[in-house]
Formats: structure tokens, sequence, C-alpha cells
């Protein structure tokens, strides 16, 4: 009797933490998108906040965003891809190893506010950057390295060991069969990596602070495209928390609304991949 | 003659298919570098730029008095009500959302029905990828001002509270635990996940009741990787800046629960824009405290992790 009472009181807290913690959790996305939905419009995506013409858009943090994002991957993928294929491929394990495994998760578990902080001492100030979108870049590409390092690792795992050893056996050299068999066969699970990052950096704010600012306007001609790399330049991110501050709720309700629509595509992307990585699998 | 030019041409061709070979691999293994060498710049930056004002100060100064003045014409930079609401902090928020979390993933992994928990796993997936800054911003929309209600009724004689409209710790502390449900929830459900099924079933042969196999054999045998979603999380709590900065109030004071207070992180968010000499070598103190804390945290999970590979 007494076994039977104690069961039903733990199912019981089972039951009203999971619903407690779900109906939060999805109440946060129904609150968001009732608040900002009314805000979205054509005008507030495609123009910039000016008190002139009267106008509240964000479209200068969108390209601003745009620019940080592919920044950053052009920096951060090539280089976690690199480090998962020696770690993979060509390390023996060891001391090395060893190393190159603690710092990737050393680096993982550091909070994005201590990379603002070094970001802006050395590739603000010591290497003279200033707040400018490649600064923050830079920054973004450390912090989201152990990222794609560590899904890049997982899917050159998952391809089968006859694949490499029948290309070796024939003949090719290393580089050449991680090029041609192993990193084409990894590929789904490379871009389910990069796709992560990709959420990272768009929700990324404490580190792109006081590293790539706070500025929100358009280029004004064709050169300031090229310049803007060089410029200060706020993300959606960035915009949400300073509108929160300054008390402007609708436009963070609008941008938070544009963000989570975004991150939600982006899931169904992966969602995707991963599908087609265990289909190609069988 | 003939021959000997095809030799030739052979091994030159090998000769270059070799230096490819050999910068492939220098290439790859400049890249596994690029950590190793971020963590160590970022470990010689935080000490060097955190440091020299401990030693300006004083290291009793700083870390064991409780004044903040930065900008006084005598200023005074103790840190100890910053530290002691971290810790506080990140503890009371770890205390509630860490069972509340453990038993969703056992609702998800062994209690719900396939088709719920097929509904319910990538909704929790897609929030663990939400921006934090967006649970400070609801913290803000809607926890404050029940906060502020809450404060009104308690405080409703006090002569001597500060009201501060209800950013306080407890609106930061139930904001940091509700942004380390998913992450706590998707790893303790993997991990439960992975408990092998025969455990589950010699247990039910026995005579056990679901619920008691679930608390008495899945859950302790999945516990090193629920103990690394714990860790985990409490690094996610540790390190938050800009969700609590929203909500927490910001003015540097005894962490108790309708108190403002101020956490290491949003010390530095809050400041770090207008601060400048010892002020702002203080703030590099502050982080570098936060980083030998998260040190701390990380040097756990990778003792959990390293056992859990030998068991």
């Amino acid at each position: 009797m007494m076994r039977k009472l104690k069961d039903d009181v733990l199912l019981c807290l089972i039951y009203l933490a999971a619903f407690g913690a779900e109906f939060l959790l999805l109440g946060i996305l129904v609150y968001v998108f009732v608040k900002g939905f009314p805000y979205v419009d054509l005008q507030f995506l495609t123009t910039v906040t000016s008190v002139l013409q009267g106008t509240v858009g964000i479209a200068g943090n969108m390209v601003n965003t745009i620019y940080i994002v592919v920044l950053t991957l052009v920096i951060a993928v090539p280089i976690g891809i690199g480090s998962a294929i020696y770690l993979n491929e060509y390390a023996r394990p060891g001391k090395m190893v060893r190393l190159i495994t603690f710092t990737t998760q050393t680096l993982a578990g550091i909070p994005s506010i201590l990379f603002g902080l070094f970001g802006m001492m050395f590739f603000g100030i010591t290497l003279g950057l200033g707040y400018s979108i490649l600064t923050g870049a830079l920054t973004l590409s450390l912090m989201v390295l152990p990222l794609i390092t560590r899904n890049t690792q997982e899917a050159l795992l998952a391809v089968p060991e006859s694949y490499k050893s029948g290309a070796l056996s024939m003949g090719a050299g290393k580089w050449y069969m991680i090029r041609t068999i192993l990193l084409p066969s990894a590929m789904p699970g490379i871009v389910t990596g990069v796709l992560l990052a990709v959420g990272r950096i768009m929700g990324e704010s404490a580190a792109l602070l006081f590293t790539a600012g706070s500025g929100y306007l358009l280029p004004k001609s064709a050169g300031g495209w090229f310049h803007k790399v060089a410029e200060s330049g706020g993300t959606l991110t960035i915009q949400l928390y300073l509108s929160m501050s300054k008390a402007q709720y609708d436009v963070g309700f609008g941008i938070a609304v544009v963000l989570l629509c975004i991150l939600f595509c982006m899931n169904l992307i992966m969602k995707f991949f991963a599908k087609y990585t265990t289909e190609s699998q069988r | 003659m003939r021959q000997i030019d095809s030799i030739l041409y052979r091994s030159s061709q090998v000769s270059c298919a070799q230096a490819i070979e050999k910068a492939a691999e220098m290439i790859f293994s400049l890249c596994a570098f690029t950590a190793v060498g971020a963590v160590f710049s970022i470990t010689l930056y935080m000490i060097a730029n955190g440091v020299p004002a401990v030693f300006q100060a004083g290291v009793k100064e700083i870390l064991f008095t409780t004044v903040w003045q930065p900008t006084a014409t005598e200023p005074s930079f103790g840190i100890l009500y910053v530290i002691l609401t971290s810790i506080i902090g990140t503890f009371l928020a770890v205390l509630l959302g860490v069972p509340v979390g453990i038993l969703a993933a056992v609702f998800l992994a062994e209690v719900a029905p396939r088709r719920l928990a097929a509904v319910v796993r990538p909704a929790v997936e897609l929030l663990a990828g939400i921006p934090s800054v967006i649970y400070g911003v609801l913290g803000m929309m809607i926890l404050n001002p029940l906060m502020y209600r809450l404060e009104q009724r308690i405080f409703a004689d006090s002569q001597t509270h500060q009201f501060t409209g209800g950013a306080n710790l407890l609106s930061a502390v139930f904001v940091l635990a509700l942004m380390i449900l998913p992450t706590v929830i998707n790893i303790s459900e993997a991990a439960l996940l992975a408990v092998p099924p025969e455990l589950k079933a010699s247990s039910l042969a026995l005579g056990a009741s679901p619920v008691q196999t679930i608390f008495q054999v899945t859950i302790p045998a999945a516990r090193s990787g629920i103990l690394a979603a714990v860790v985990l999380g409490v690094g996610r709590a540790v390190g938050e800046a800009m969700a609590i900065s929203l909500v927490s109030g910001n003015s540097v004071n005894l962490p108790l629960p309708f108190h403002s207070v101020r956490f290491l992180t949003t010390a530095i968010v809050s400041e770090m824009g207008y601060a400048g000499g010892l002020h702002r070598q203080v703030l590099f103190t502050i982080g570098l405290v936060l980083f030998v804390f998260i040190m701390i945290i990380n040097g756990i999970l990778s003792s959990i992790l390293k056992g859990e590979k030998r068991g």
C-alpha cells in the first residue's frame, strides 16, 4: 500500500515537472509571437530607424547580422574542419591530442562575456581593429570553433572505415582520399555543425557588445559595403538588447519574432540534413 | 634514354604529390593548434589585465570588502557582494532548474507516450537555441511586474526596504533556472536513453514497479550523464550576462531575494562601456574571477566525462 502511494506521488511529480517545464517553455514562444507579430511589416524589415523620416526598421541590423555570420564562418569553418581532420586522421594519440582536445573543450565552456573582453583587448586594442564587424567576427570565430570541430569530428567518425581503406589501397594519397572520399561523405554532418554555429552567432550578444559595437545604419555608397567590415555594426540580437534596455518594447518584440522565425527555419533545415544523413547511411 | 626520362618524370610527380601531402598535414595541424593558442592567449590576457588592479588596490580591498564606488573621489572597489551574488544566484537557479529538468527528461525518456515525446522533444531542442536575451526580455516583461506586486505586499509596512520595481535576485534566479532547463533536459534525456534496456527489464522482472525502476535503476545508471548536464547548466548560469542584466536591477547589494543585485557578468556589461583607469582594470579582475570559476567548473566536467569513458 505504502509502495503504491509512493509510486503515485513520484509519478505525479514527474508529470508536474514535465508539464510545468514544457508549458513554460512553449508559453515563451507563444508570448513572443503574440506580442511581436503586429510590429513586423515590410517597412520594419526594409528601413533603418530614423527620426527625420519617422521610420522604425531593422534593415541595417539584418545586414550587419549577415556580415558577421558570413565573416565568422569564413574564418571559423576552414579552421574547425581542418582541426577535426588533423585530430581524426593525422594525429597519433598522445600528449598533443590530449592537449588539443582539452583546450577545445575548455574553449567551449568559456562564457561569451569573457570572449567579448578578450576580443576587445586583443583584436580591438592590440591589433588595432577597434569596434568593428571584423573584430566581432574574429571574436565569434573563436567562440564557435569548438562547435564546428566537434561536429565535424563526429561526422568523420561516422564515415565507414571501408571507404577510407578502399581509397587508400587503390593508391590514393591521404589528402586525396580526404578530399574526394571523406569530406563528401561527411558533408551532411559538417553542415549540421555549421548551422548550429550560425544559430549561436545569431543569438550572441555579450561577446559582440564590446567588439562589434552597435551601429545600425546601412552603407550609403557602393564603397561603403566594403568599408562596412571595418565599421561598428550591431546584430539583431544586440539591437534587441539595446531596444529593451531603452524601453522600446515594440521594436524589441518585433526583432524577437524575426529572430525566432530565422532560428526555426534553420532548425527545419538541420532536421532535413539529419534525416538525409541517416537515410544515406542505410 | 626515353626510359630515364619517364623515370625522372614519374619521380618528380611523386615528390610533388608528397609535397602536397606534407603541406596538407602541416596546414591541418596548424588548424588544430588554433584552439590551443586561443585558450593560452585568453588565459594570458585575463591574467595580464586582471592581476595589476589586485596589486594596485590590494587583494583584501577588492575581494573581501563590500563597498563598490568606482567613480567616487575616493574610489572603493569591493566586489565581495558581486561574487556572492553570482554564487548564490547560480546555486539557487540550479537548485530550482535541475530537479525540474531531470524529472522532465525522465518524462520524455521513460513515461511519455512515444507520439507526445516526438512532438515535445524538437520543441525543447529549439528552445535550447533561443538567444538568452529573449529569456531576459520575457523576465523583464512578465516576471518583474509580478515581483513588484509581491514586493509591495511583503514590504508594505517596512520602513527600510528599498523598492526595486521587481528587478531583484529572485527574478534573475527564475530567468536563469528557465534558461538552463532545455540544456538540462536534452542532455539528461540522452543519458537516460543510453541506459541498456536489460537493466530496466531485469529490475521489472524482479518485481519492482516502473516508478521504482526509474528512480532506483535508470537514474543511478545514467548518473554521470546527468551530472554532466548539471555541470553544463551551472556553467551556463554562471556565465550568462545579458539575460540577467535586464532583470536583476543592477545595483551592488547583499544578495537577498528582494534586493536589486549585480552579478560578476552584469558588472562587466554595465560598466565596461565607460570605465577607465583603475576602474576598468578592476572590471578585468572581475572577469578573471569569473574565468577562475569557469575553469573550476570545466575541470569538474572533464573529470566526469573521463570517468564516464572509463566506466
